[in-house]
């Protein structure tokens, strides 16, 4: 049996499977039931400085998008930091770790952007024997207009001012998180990395809107006729999040950095591929608003098979494991030639291949052959886009197969070279004697 | 005698009023927004859809099931009415499973295919629901269309030619109009009075006239239209029912299973409906399935349904046949009536003989089967009566004894088109008489135009 157990920065917990600082942690009683259900770790949500609590608005705070059958797909958020009492979320975080030993608690903190105001807030986090600390940097509404949140995130020098303040105030491990809603996320990731942080976490929430009431026309959610940008998660943000820890991951400057991945971790095989591009644990938070805490059973049981099929034994054979085959376009391989292949057992005949070819690619799919409904690849045509693969709707209908070396391609005449070649050495490239 | 369920002989008021509103009630109740929302989106918007292809009248499936999942039941439904102004019925009554639900790439893939006849239901309903007219009538041309029969094919055919501005005047042999929809379907598959609305939602276009109770060549003839007006479409249907051709089938008892529809059609309370006990159904189409079925919900104990031929070669669908054996009716298969039996002048039972398939020809075994039977249902087929175009004028063409026409409905007589059931070559389903009448009507619009 594979062992999941993930020692991230030093913390410890029994699977990699973390809840993310958000609504499913604000209390003892949700992180109670979630570590019940099985969690590995819960970063507490947000706690800001001493004094009156912030205040939510009391009309919606989410919106969403849903895909067929309702399914959600994408949720946002404009709900801010925790509304309760500092004090009130430390005791509670005190008798949680207690406990719970044996599982990952980090208390996520947003406070003002000086200096004294983080000198005063870590002590009192430390007094709670939490496991370590993530810097709230990501927030995108609210907290943002304050200074706080994501407007700290998108300065990366802000970031590794406060980075290093913490690191020189307390004992705990820093995780830094980060905000998408920035041009390059390597910019305060290196920041963070230079400030001292030990790990950083990614991705918060996204600039959003969800949609448009029509009647009233108002964005949504909508509060009293009026909307604001929300913070944009759930599955429909993995892409985006994955290509954001991939680029942290292969970056000179951050390689070997922890990360803690974030962003629409949904299943194990959600969570595996965060863990192949270079993350030591996930966070999860939309999965389990959608479904409840329960759904840890299937991510921990699926990931551990998952493993044992392939004989990876623990975490650390998987961590990292896609990272190198992260490249930059102009290095990928132009004699790699791939033909799409449509197995006729298995075609129902839809003809979206075809249709999706015909008018918005290259014109290499019969609709009709000998008077037949028949979908078929024009060989001589067919650029190997990958499309028709995408619009199929029976999974493994059409493949995209590769030509041998010393095939023929139909479509250009030329026979397909043995060796590797990059756009740097291509002959049309006008910096190609520059890239030699 | 026992009353009620058990009374021997035809009797009414069977089963009690709860039980005949269940019985009678939709067979598939409507699908809501969300039901609707999710099976349009299992919709795959297939290039050059195969359903569209099997659709006699070629909706645009794809794009109708689209604009349901895309909340806009009205845009769904015009583009319905575009290709099938009774749209409404069609979900309802269309054989699907043969047609375009049969051709769905969902069958294929899961043996699952899109509901294409719900979701056109819910589509239609939302927009008859709330009146919406797509169509406005272009400027009057000062052109008179007479059609005959307020069936499918001539409400079809009426609405295509009132949208194009011609004048239209419907001339209906019963008192109601409707055709079939209104008198030979069964009453779960179209209740609570929807054949009517949907004839008022078709006539709402303005420019139409119905004429009730007026029948070709008795009340008119063939030639006074063909005098009186610039076009005639005939869509009379088929009038006349096929005997048995068995001994002893003129006693009391022994009906036709169409005027046996017809008449619970227009019952007002359906506890008066008489019902034998054991009834016998010969034939075995859609007319037998509905008969039968209808009289074991009407409390009948036995019904039999008695074919002369094979299960794989009843006209009625498998679905029809599943939901007629749903009901408790047993379907027999290579029996042929040979003889009715009868007591005081009234139906005891029927002799049936064995038949078989002897070198591609149907023959009797010579083996008898008797069944007992207070009520007997011949549902074998109706004809066409061309008696009533007969003696005025030059005679129309037939073909295989219905009216002869050619691809656009165009009759051997100029100046009348024809279509439905009572043309050649037809399939008597209700989607491709309204094919048919609005395909008539927009080759009669072009040649008064021209």
């Amino acid at each position: 049996m594979a062992d999941i157990r993930s020692n991230f920065v030093g913390i410890k917990s029994p699977n990699p499977f973390w809840l993310a600082s958000a609504p499913p942690t604000d209390k003892a009683y949700n992180v109670e039931r979630a570590f019940k259900a099985g969690w590995g770790g819960v970063v507490w949500k947000t706690l800001g400085e001493e004094g009156p609590p912030v205040v939510n608005v009391n009309g919606p705070r989410y919106g969403a998008i849903w895909g067929a059958d309702r399914r959600l797909l994408g949720l946002n958020n404009i709900e801010l930091i925790t509304d309760r009492d500092l004090y009130l979320n430390l005791r509670e975080i005190k008798q949680v770790k207690k406990n719970w030993p044996d599982r990952a608690l980090i208390v996520s903190l947003m406070v003002p952007c000086e200096e004294q105001a983080w000198k005063a807030i870590l002590p009192l986090v430390e007094e709670t024997e939490a496991d370590g600390i993530e810097l709230n940097f990501g927030c995108p509404h609210g907290m943002s207009e304050r200074g706080m949140g994501s407007a700290v995130g998108q300065v990366p020098e802000y970031v590794e001012m406060v980075v290093r303040w913490c690191k020189q105030t307390t004992r705990m491990p820093v995780i830094t998180k980060l905000t998408p809603n920035i041009t390059d996320v390597r910019k305060p990731a290196r920041a963070a990395h230079a400030g001292g942080t030990d790990a950083v976490s990614l991705i918060n929430t996204i600039n959003s809107i969800t949609g448009v009431d029509l009647d009233s026309f108002a964005p949504e959610p909508t509060i009293d006729g009026k909307g604001s940008h929300g913070g944009y998660c759930g599955p429909a943000v993995k892409p985006i999040a994955l290509n954001m820890v991939a680029e942290i991951a292969r970056d000179p400057e951050t390689a070997g950095l922890p990360i803690s991945g974030i962003g629409g971790v949904t299943t194990w095989r959600d969570a595996a591929e965060f863990l192949a591009l270079g993350a030591g644990t996930v966070q999860v938070c939309t999965a389990a608003m959608t479904y409840g805490f329960k759904i840890v059973e299937e991510m921990i049981e699926g990931l551990e098979n998952w493993m044992d099929a392939k004989g990876h034994t623990t975490l650390d054979d998987v961590i990292g494991r896609a990272t190198p085959n992260v490249t930059d376009w102009q290095y990928l391989n132009l004699n790699y030639v791939t033909k799409a292949r449509i197995d006729q057992d298995q075609c129902i005949k839809c003809g979206r291949c075809h249709i999706a070819c015909e008018d918005t690619s290259h014109q290499a799919i019969t609709a009709m052959v000998d008077g037949k409904r028949h979908f078929e690849v024009m060989e001589e045509e067919c650029v190997g886009c990958n499309l028709c693969v995408n619009v199929c709707p029976v999974e493994g209908c059409i493949d995209m197969v590769p030509l041998a070396a010393g095939a023929l391609d139909k479509r250009t005449g030329e026979t397909v070279q043995p060796v590797y070649a990059n756009w740097t050495t291509h002959p049309n490239n006008p910096a190609k004697v520059a890239a030699e | 005698m026992a009353d009620g369920l058990y009374a021997d002989g035809i009797a009414a008021g069977r089963l009690s009023g709860e039980e005949y509103d269940r019985n009678f009630s939709d067979l598939h109740p409507p699908l809501d927004r969300h039901e609707a929302a999710v099976e349009a989106d299992r919709c795959y918007f297939c290039f050059d859809a195969p359903c569209m292809t099997a659709c006699p009248t070629s909706i645009d499936i794809p794009m109708f099931i689209r604009q349901i999942a895309t909340d806009n039941p009205l845009g769904s439904a015009r583009t319905i009415f575009d290709q099938n102004i009774l749209g409404g019925m069609c979900a309802r009554v269309c054989p699907t499973e043969t047609l375009c639900e049969e051709a769905c790439v969902r069958e294929e893939a899961e043996g699952k295919p899109v509901q294409i006849g719900r979701l056109q239901r819910y589509a239609t309903d939302a927009a008859m629901a709330v009146g919406a007219q797509f169509y406005e009538r272009a400027a009057p041309t000062g052109k008179r269309v007479a059609i005959v029969g307020a069936g499918p094919a001539g409400l079809a055919c009426a609405h295509r030619l009132a949208m194009h501005g011609h004048d239209v005047t419907i001339f209906e042999a019963r008192s109601k109009p409707g055709g079939l929809n209104e008198f030979g379907i069964a009453v779960y598959k179209t209740p609570d009075g929807f054949a009517q609305a949907e004839v008022d939602y078709v006539m709402a276009i303005g420019g139409i006239t119905l004429e009730e109770g007026k029948a070709l060549g008795r009340d008119f003839s063939l030639g006074d239209l063909s005098r009186d007006f610039d076009a005639v479409f005939l869509g009379m249907g088929l009038a006349g029912v096929n005997a048995l051709g068995a001994d002893g089938e003129d006693v009391e008892g022994v009906e036709s299973a169409v005027d046996y529809i017809a008449h619970l059609r227009q019952a007002q309370d359906l506890a008066s409906l008489p019902i034998g006990r054991r009834v016998v159904v010969i034939g075995g189409g859609m007319t037998a399935i509905d008969a039968a079925v209808q009289a074991r919900l009407l409390g009948a104990e036995e019904v039999t349904i008695c074919y002369r031929r094979g299960q794989e070669h009843m006209n009625a669908s498998e679905f029809e046949q599943d939901l007629a054996a749903s009901k408790g009716v047993v379907i027999r298969h290579w029996l042929q009536p040979q003889r009715i039996l009868a007591e005081n002048g009234k139906v005891t039972g029927i002799e049936l003989e064995y038949t078989a398939l002897k070198d591609g020809k149907l023959s009797g075994t010579g083996e008898t089967l008797t069944l007992r039977a207070d009520q007997v249902f011949k549902a074998i087929g109706q004809s066409f009566e061309a008696g009533v175009l007969n003696g005025s004028g030059a005679s129309i063409s037939l073909e295989g004894r219905r009216i002869k026409v050619d691809e656009e409905g165009r009759t051997s007589l100029s100046k009348v088109w024809a279509g439905g059931d009572c043309i050649a070559g037809g399939d008597d389903l209700t989607v491709s008489a309204v094919a048919q009448g609005r395909d008539a009507a927009e080759s009669i619009h072009r040649a008064l135009a021209g």
